[in-house]
């Protein structure tokens, strides 16, 4: 381990704000990637399935 | 039948957008697994045991995202080009989704290059940004990304749209070896490539170890969120295949 305490994990030697701002973007980049497809799936099937049932009742 | 022997099967059954739905189904818990595994312990790995740079100190770490989300802003534009000329010349329906699917996944990777980028230069050049060469040709992928989902979403009809994205996208490929070289041919600010194909990489086994597993990891989330995307695409463009219908009601009989 390249660290000996936790706030001297959390600071990154005075270069914590850069190291922590890259990764929460990071993440955030991560995450948004995942939620937007899925998000956009569930939608999809929503709407193409109602579509689907109210064709059958009309013919 | 017997000269198209030498092309396997599966090239074929790429083309059915049928197979590619239920295929990435199957891979994506695979593949989901390994990103989170790959990008989880590759975090820890490069946040708690990777030692500092002696000159960079600990803003060096950025590099573990910075590299990652690079290459594959790279990877997934050529991906979207190659995709988007097997579109053109076959006229194969599913690479013109695989092309358009790339296209928002590319564009957030190079903000997250960009920004980390950005972030890494303020500590280390004592700068935001610099118009220089590589980081200028990176900003042109972006736009480029941008361009691609601007002329796809202003094009009404399907197959317009892909053929003229892919005409753009083949055209900003030119801007792939200028990324590439850029920290060649000029000179930058920018350090040069980590990992050569030829050469051993210049920093020590456990800094660029991690980086690997980063590499790794992110190829491995590219794939997920493109098969996510894909599927999707698969599901919109072929509502009116009997296929997707039977889906469709399947799910919502249960």
């Amino acid at each position: 381990m390249s660290f000996n305490s936790i706030s001297e994990f959390l600071t990154m030697g005075g270069h914590g704000l850069y190291v922590w701002l890259s990764y929460g973007l990071g993440l955030v980049v991560i995450l948004a990637n995942l939620i937007v497809p899925l998000q956009a799936g569930k939608r999809l099937r929503v709407q193409l399935t109602r579509r689907l049932l109210r064709e059958k009742q009309g013919s | 039948m017997s000269d198209k022997k030498w092309m396997p099967r599966w090239f074929y059954q790429l083309a059915s957008p049928r197979w590619c739905y239920q295929i990435c189904g199957k891979l994506l818990p695979w593949f989901t697994a390994l990103a989170l595994g790959l990008l989880i312990g590759g975090t820890i790995w490069a946040l708690v045991f990777a030692p500092a740079d002696y000159q960079q100190g600990n803003s060096f770490r950025i590099i573990y995202l910075h590299v990652p989300s690079a290459i594959l802003a790279q990877s997934c534009y050529m991906l979207m080009a190659i995709a988007g000329a097997i579109g053109l010349i076959w006229k194969m329906k599913v690479a013109d989704m695989v092309a358009k699917s790339c296209a928002p996944i590319g564009a957030s990777l190079a903000v997250l290059a960009l920004l980390t980028g950005a972030i890494w230069g303020k500590p280390t050049w004592g700068s935001w940004w610099v118009w220089d060469a590589r980081l200028t040709s990176m900003l042109i992928l972006f736009f480029l990304y941008l361009g691609v989902m601007a002329l796809n979403s202003a094009i009404e009809s399907e197959s317009t749209a892909a053929q003229a994205t892919a005409v753009l996208a083949l055209v900003g490929l030119v801007n792939i070896p200028i990324i590439k070289y850029s920290v060649e041919w000029w000179n930058t600010l920018h350090q040069p490539a980590t990992f050569k194909l030829t050469e051993k990489p210049a920093m020590p086994v456990e800094m660029w170890l991690p980086l690997l597993v980063m590499v790794i990891g992110f190829y491995a989330f590219f794939a997920v969120t493109l098969m996510m995307r894909l599927r999707n695409e698969i599901l919109r463009r072929e509502r009116r295949a009997g296929w997707v219908k039977e889906l469709l009601l399947s799910k919502s009989a249960v």
